[in-house]
């Protein structure tokens, strides 16, 4: 291993850059792989609201258990320095909720634009920086047992999270009129 | 363009700022800021003008979904750049200000750098200007009129919903120098443009002026090269 036994600061930072990554591809597949002839049967046997909605939960669930996947795979490779494991766990999958919700609808987009994969990382990027950063503040509480976990930073987690659902369903029908 | 006369408001609120601002002997000299509180008319009216265009170029976009008029793709298009050279303005113009009052004369440059640039309110600024970069390749890099104009717009409004907690929620959480946001010694202080008590009174004669005549000027900009799309398309056309 290149990292034999990072800091705290260290961990956390790679654990979320490696969430990133992990849910562009994952989640990119989920828009960027459907050929326009499904696309077509989709659209006619679901609205787009109802439509929307099944990928953003399909992509919730799998992002759900890739993070899952991930801390495991963290905890058996490196050192844990996780001294508060259940609501690290809440953190991390509340965290890559969100970031599936917003690489979802960007997925979308970047779909109908007819880009690759490059033109997703180029608009969720600086979107999904604001959300990074406090989920690294809010994890940062996790590796000392004496801080609470900060709870107004977890309500803008959620508050971002209903946010982008909200907007995925009013400016979703636009994206598939075609 | 019919009416003119704010064309005008805007050249004499201009010339006031600029006249006013810079020779207007009625600033507080505060320790540490002195005469450069007068940065004040030009700094913050930049972040507000790229704001209020910003806000604009969301408004055409919801526009153009109600109405697939295409008049208000172009419209939403060139407020969103005009509002990103305001906002490199701002930088340009905090980058001034900050060179008198943040970097320690008694280090290297480069040093005093390292340390500015981890502000949380530079950070978020450019994540703006980058979320608006974004839009910009995404819009342009799509050649079917109606397709670029939809998606566009659909993208605009989605990262305008992301600007607020870029520019005005996170910042505000971390520790900064700037004012607004926890500053040196855990104190909480507001921003002193957005807090009306917090700056002196007869300085508020020429900061709302300012802050009208720059958000003018851009909209006057704006105009102009919505007219010069318009005019461009129309050579296409024949």
């Amino acid at each position: 291993m290149a990292i034999e036994n990072p800091g705290t600061s260290t961990w956390n930072g790679l654990f979320w850059i490696i969430q990133l990554f992990i849910s562009i591809n994952a989640v990119a597949k989920s828009f960027l792989q459907e050929n326009r002839s499904r696309m077509l049967y989709y659209h006619t046997i679901a609205s787009p609201q109802n439509f929307v909605l099944a990928k953003l939960l399909f992509n919730s669930l799998l992002m759900l258990a890739m993070s899952a996947l991930s801390m495991f795979l963290f905890s058996l490779f490196m050192d844990y320095p996780v001294k508060r494991t259940w609501p690290f766990i809440g953190i991390t999958f509340l965290g890559s909720w969100s970031l599936s919700l917003v690489f979802t609808f960007l997925a979308a987009i970047a779909a109908k634009a007819q880009q690759n994969a490059a033109i997703m990382a180029i608009l969720g990027f600086p979107i999904i920086v604001p959300q990074l950063l406090v989920l690294m503040k809010v994890s940062n509480a996790v590796f000392v047992t004496n801080i609470p976990v900060p709870a107004a930073n977890i309500l803008l987690l959620f508050g971002s999270d209903i946010l982008v659902i909200l907007l995925a369903i009013i400016l979703f029908p636009f994206l598939w009129k075609d | 363009m019919k009416k003119w006369w704010w064309k005008i408001l805007c050249i004499v609120l201009l010339v006031y700022t600029l006249i006013a601002g810079l020779l207007w002997n009625n600033v507080p000299r505060l320790p540490q800021l002195n005469e450069t509180i007068r940065n004040l008319y030009f700094h913050v009216c930049m972040w507000f003008a790229m704001m209020i265009l910003f806000i604009i170029s969301a408004v055409q976009a919801v526009k153009y979904l109600r109405t697939n008029d295409l008049h208000h793709d172009t419209r939403s298009r060139e407020y969103a750049t005009i509002g990103i050279i305001f906002g490199i303005l701002g930088y340009a113009t905090g980058a001034i200000w900050m060179s008198y009052t943040w970097v320690d004369p008694n280090r290297p440059a480069y040093e005093s750098f390292s340390q500015i640039a981890k502000e949380p309110k530079l950070i978020g600024a450019a994540i703006a200007l980058l979320i608006y970069f974004a839009y910009l390749v995404l819009r342009d890099s799509i050649s079917d009129i109606d397709k670029r104009a939809r998606i566009g717009a659909v993208y605009n409004i989605f990262a305008f919903a992301f600007l607020f907690p870029a520019i005005w929620i996170i910042p505000r959480l971390l520790p900064s120098l700037h004012p607004g946001g926890e500053g040196p010694g855990g104190v909480r202080t507001d921003n002193p443009a957005l807090d009306f008590k917090a700056l002196a009174p007869q300085m508020r004669l020429v900061f709302y002026p300012a802050i009208i005549g720059w958000t003018l000027l851009g909209v006057w900009i704006t105009t102009l090269k919505i007219r010069l799309k318009a005019l461009k398309e129309k050579t296409y056309l024949q």
